[in-house]
């Protein structure tokens, strides 16, 4: 297949950047979208040009590193994929297909595709957690835990903290994101003693981080990866509230 | 220089206690004036560092990815072992010690997997206190399952993501150190040397990722905690920024490299399809628990499986090892599916593949079941290949996974740099020439939370250190010695891409340094590693500046260290002439073509120290005794 691609270039945090175009040929079906890309930088780089700056890790769409937006849907057209996990069968020989990176005030853009997302990490570091040191422990079987709690906790501690969801959300909101760790920890016995101060400083780092509020639009659901649902969103609402209005 | 494993006397079950009671503390008020730094955030370095940080030491945490909960760690799916023995099914330490002893061909030291074994059920009670959500039975208690080269079920498990649980859990807990101060992260940072003042680790030389800015820090000691050098190979399991090069940079400043011929081929994993391809995926071994392994009877049998009848379909692992099946260790698993697609039993269009089949486990338990226990490696698989694994049996092949070899390091985690400690899959310890399922989890995990943090408080009590400060003359050495080779890198500006110089590389080692090796293979390796790396140095394209985010120079840094590093693993895959555990010398086999060891040569750790590039390296050995197991010819028929 031949495929064209549109592509946003900008070369720092602080430049302007622009779309550039590209054609890759032989571009088989099998390939994943990423090797894809990779094919176009062998292109640029034996030619001397700077490549395309992306970011991929695991490649196996746990990790969360990749992520970008594909023809203006986070992580490309499938659902519940990430952008590495996408293959190129998905596409069709002659289709132009444009990427750009997440766009959000909290993460900016350090080189065409790839942004910083350090401020998720500041909101795990507010509260994501249960706080117990390494030596105390007890016994593992200890506290029994339903085995459909333990399903629904691990439903939510799923995320990959990729962005996608806020990449996707008009506002800019982190909400998916954070509410899927206050979740987790909420349904979870070890997660009791610090439920109040949890989710409290958890949505305090998150609006000071700079990230937009929640306007229950479910774009962030539809794009997640990890099918990670507004479920969440909703016990984040209802945890939050019973903590505010706790005396 | 001799090496000294500093073995702990006395019995084997007291050593550990012992050895802690005899190390020496550091004051709790005396520890924030102390700086340990810890590279790498997978499972070793994030619960070494949060560790640490917990303790009150000053900790400083870095890792290239953009954050540190994206450590390789987090791609582990199956799970992790421990002796726990909750299924009642005749666990135990001493079994489990003597599991991973045996799964390992004897190469490993006993000292140090009978404290694994010890220390194994601390963990999944550490785990479990953090929230991580393991699998449950409906009683609430926790589940397990089996994993290869065991008849005990000792096996926790979140679904088919445990590495990603646990390391969330580790992050966790050192984004709480974060927050407390204790410690503080660096992320996309890239170690390029190691600085020793005095024959002490003092500190590391970094590049900023996103700036390019060359940063220096010190530290009272320091941990690697880098993760294995699969990707020496090109195609492996591992994560695409998976290298050796942190590990490799030390090794040239003293530390010594043991065992590197010890690689991992995992059997199952989703067969190569074209040149384009940049990584291999794993399906997890737990799939064997229902997965049935065949090929055709008949070499060349092109009809598809469901048409080949049951007695013309050979289940040659239930056939040739009745009782474990299709739960042999890994390298036996992998070998096997080798030698049936040598025989031109393989299926798929290339041939080099073997069916692993969930029919009889679906009509058995319903699919329902089989989606619950593996649903996401199913969907996985079927993104990846366009086939439904619920109808048709998987493809696998065996593809480059996990290398129990990595730089030396004594009972304490040290290596030969005094103050340098090496923890998880960058150090060779515990698993000897073949790792067990499960086991690699357990293992950094033990060396985070649970041994660094005693061994590494004896080093800084007993050690007189001086005060050190980044001034010094030898981080301006390491300093010049980072940006001179990342300026010739530039400079170069030939017309071959490090993808293309890495994927021959990588082709070079699967061939002949791969799941079998001979003495011929092995000397033409290493005539052509060095005319690729000339090569590389001639004629590499890195195209760009090093002042900002320039991922094809940081991965053009690794391909170069790894066109060292290969010379290094094919030396030792040559000086070794036995067969043991995932190294197979075709030279060294019993009559019914099992690996064979030979003890009274091979009883040793070899541990390589450098001499310079493309100088031979000297070879130390470490006598391996045995003093409560006694090595025999493993055998899983
Ligand atoms: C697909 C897959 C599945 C697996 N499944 C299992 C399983 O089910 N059970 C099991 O027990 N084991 C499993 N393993 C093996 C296991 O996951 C690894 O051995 C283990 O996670 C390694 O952990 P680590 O902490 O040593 O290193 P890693 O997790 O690899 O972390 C390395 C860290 O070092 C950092 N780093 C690397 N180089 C530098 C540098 N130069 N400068 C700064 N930082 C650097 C990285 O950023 C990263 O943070 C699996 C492996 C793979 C590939
Ligand atoms: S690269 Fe890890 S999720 Fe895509």
């Amino acid at each position: 297949m031949r495929i064209h691609l549109r592509i946003w270039r900008q070369p720092g945090p602080d430049a302007k950047g622009h779309f550039e175009n590209y054609t890759v040929e032989r571009v088989s079906p099998n390939m994943s979208f990423l090797e894809m890309l990779d094919t176009l930088n062998e292109d640029l780089i034996r030619r001397g040009q700077d490549p395309v700056a992306f970011d991929s890790d695991c490649r196996e769409g746990i990790c969360g590193t990749c992520g970008f937006v594909v023809n203006g849907r986070p992580h490309g057209p499938d659902s519940q994929t990430t952008v590495c996990q996408l293959h190129m069968r998905r596409f069709r020989d002659g289709d132009t297909i444009t990427l750009e990176p997440w766009r959000a005030k909290a993460f900016p853009v350090l080189r065409d595709l790839v942004v910083d997302r350090s401020a998720f990490d500041r909101i795990i570091q507010a509260g994501g957690y249960t706080s117990v040191n390494v030596g105390g422990a007890p016994d593992a079987n200890a506290i029994p835990i339903p085995k459909e709690v333990a399903e629904q906790a691990f439903d939510s501690a799923q995320c990959i903290g990729c962005g996608a969801c806020v990449a996707a959300c008009k506002n800019a909101s982190a909400m998916l994101f954070t509410s899927a760790k206050v979740r987790h920890l909420a349904l979870l016995p070890q997660g009791q003693v610090e439920r109040t101060r949890r989710v409290l400083n958890m949505v305090a780092r998150m609006d000071a981080e700079g990230f937009g509020p929640c306007s229950n639009e479910g774009e962030c659901e539809a794009v997640c990866p990890k099918g990670i649902t507004l479920d969440n969103i909703a016990t984040l609402n209802r945890e939050w509230w019973k903590a505010a209005l706790k005396p | 220089m001799r090496l000294d494993a500093k073995i702990p006397s006395g019995p084997l079950a007291d050593k550990w206690d012992r050895h802690r009671f005899e190390s020496k503390l550091v004051n709790p008020a005396n520890r924030r004036r102390h700086t340990i730094i810890v590279v790498g955030t997978g499972l070793a370095g994030a619960s070494a560092a949060a560790s640490l940080g917990e303790l009150g030491y000053n900790v400083l945490s870095f890792c290239i990815q953009d954050s540190p909960r994206r450590a390789h760690s987090i791609a582990a799916q199956g799970g992790i072992n421990a002796a726990k023995n909750y299924q009642n099914d005749g666990d135990s330490i001493e079994r489990l010690f003597y599991d991973t002893i045996k799964g390992g061909d004897y190469r490993a030291r006993e000292a140090n997997v009978y404290r694994l074994a010890q220390v194994s059920v601390n963990i999944i009670d550490q785990c479990v206190a953090q929230g991580v959500p393991f699998a449950r039975e409906y009683g609430g208690q926790l589940d397990n399952r089996s994993f290869g080269g065991a008849q005990v079920s000792r096996t926790f498990y979140a679904r088919g993501q445990t590495g990603q649980q646990l390391l969330l859990g580790a992050y966790q807990s050192l984004m709480r150190q974060v927050e407390r101060k204790t410690v503080r992260i660096f992320p996309f940072r890239e170690m390029l040397d190691l600085v020793v003042i005095n024959g002490r680790a003092r500190g590391i030389v970094c590049r900023n990722l996103v700036t390019g800015d060359i940063e220096r820090y010190a530290a009272d000691a320091v941990c690697l905690a880098t993760g294995g050098y699969g990707t020496a190979y090109y195609l492996s399991t591992n994560a695409v920024g998976s290298n050796v090069t942190a590990a490799w940079r030390a090794h040239k400043r003293g530390a010594f490299f043991a065992n590197p011929c010890f690689t991992q081929i995992h059997p199952t994993c989703i067969p190569v399809t074209g040149e384009d391809q940049s990584k291999l995926t794993l399906m997890s071994e737990s799939l064997r628990n229902d997965g049935r392994v065949w090929v055709p009877k008949k070499p060349g049998d092109k009809r598809p499986p469901h048409e080949i009848p049951e007695d013309e379909r050979d289940y040659y692992l239930e056939r040739k090892y009745p009782s474990f099946g299709n739960l042999v260790p890994r390298d036996v698993a992998s070998r096997n599916a080798k030698f049936v697609c040598d025989e031109g039993r393989g299926v798929g269009e290339s041939g080099l593949a073997v069916y692993l089949d969930f029919r009889d486990a679906i009509e058995r338990l319903g699919r329902d079941v089989i989606k619950a226990r593996y649903g996401n490696l199913f969907d996985m698989y079927r993104k990846i290949t366009d086939e439904d694994p619920y109808e048709v049996p998987m493809r696998i092949y065996p593809a480059i996974h996990y290398t129990m070899g990595g730089l030396w390091v004594d009972y304490n985690l040290m290596s030969t740099i005094p103050g340098l400690h090496v923890l998880g899959e960058a150090n060779f310890s515990d698993h000897g020439a073949n790792r067990l399922g499960a086991s690699a989890l357990m293992q950094g995990l033990a060396d985070g939370y649970f041994i660094i943090p005693y061994t590494i408080a004896h080093y800084i009590a007993s050690t007189p250190l001086e005060k050190v400060t980044t001034d010094h003359e030898a981080f301006a050495e390491a300093e010049n010695n980072v940006r001179q080779r990342i300026d010739r890198l530039l400079s170069i500006k030939g017309s071959e891409t490090p993808r293309s110089l890495h994927r021959r590389l990588g082709k070079l080692l699967w061939d002949y340094v791969g799941m079998s090796r001979n003495e011929a293979g092995l000397k033409k390796a290493l005539e052509e590693i060095p005319k690729l790396r000339e090569e590389f140095w001639q004629n590499v394209s890195v195209p760009g500046d090093a002042n900002y985010v320039n991922k094809n120079l940081e991965y053009a840094g690794r391909v170069a260290d790894y066109l060292e590093f290969a010379e290094l693993l094919t030396i030792d895959a040559l000086h070794r002439t036995e067969s043991c555990g995932g190294h197979f010398r075709e030279e060294s086999q019993t009559p019914d073509g099992e690996a064979l060891r030979d003890d009274e040569r091979f009883s040793y750790v070899a541990a390589w120290e450098y001499n310079g590039v493309g100088q031979a390296p000297t070879l130390h050995e470490e006598p391996l005794v045995f003093e409560y197991v006694t090595p025999t010819q493993r055998s899983y028929k």
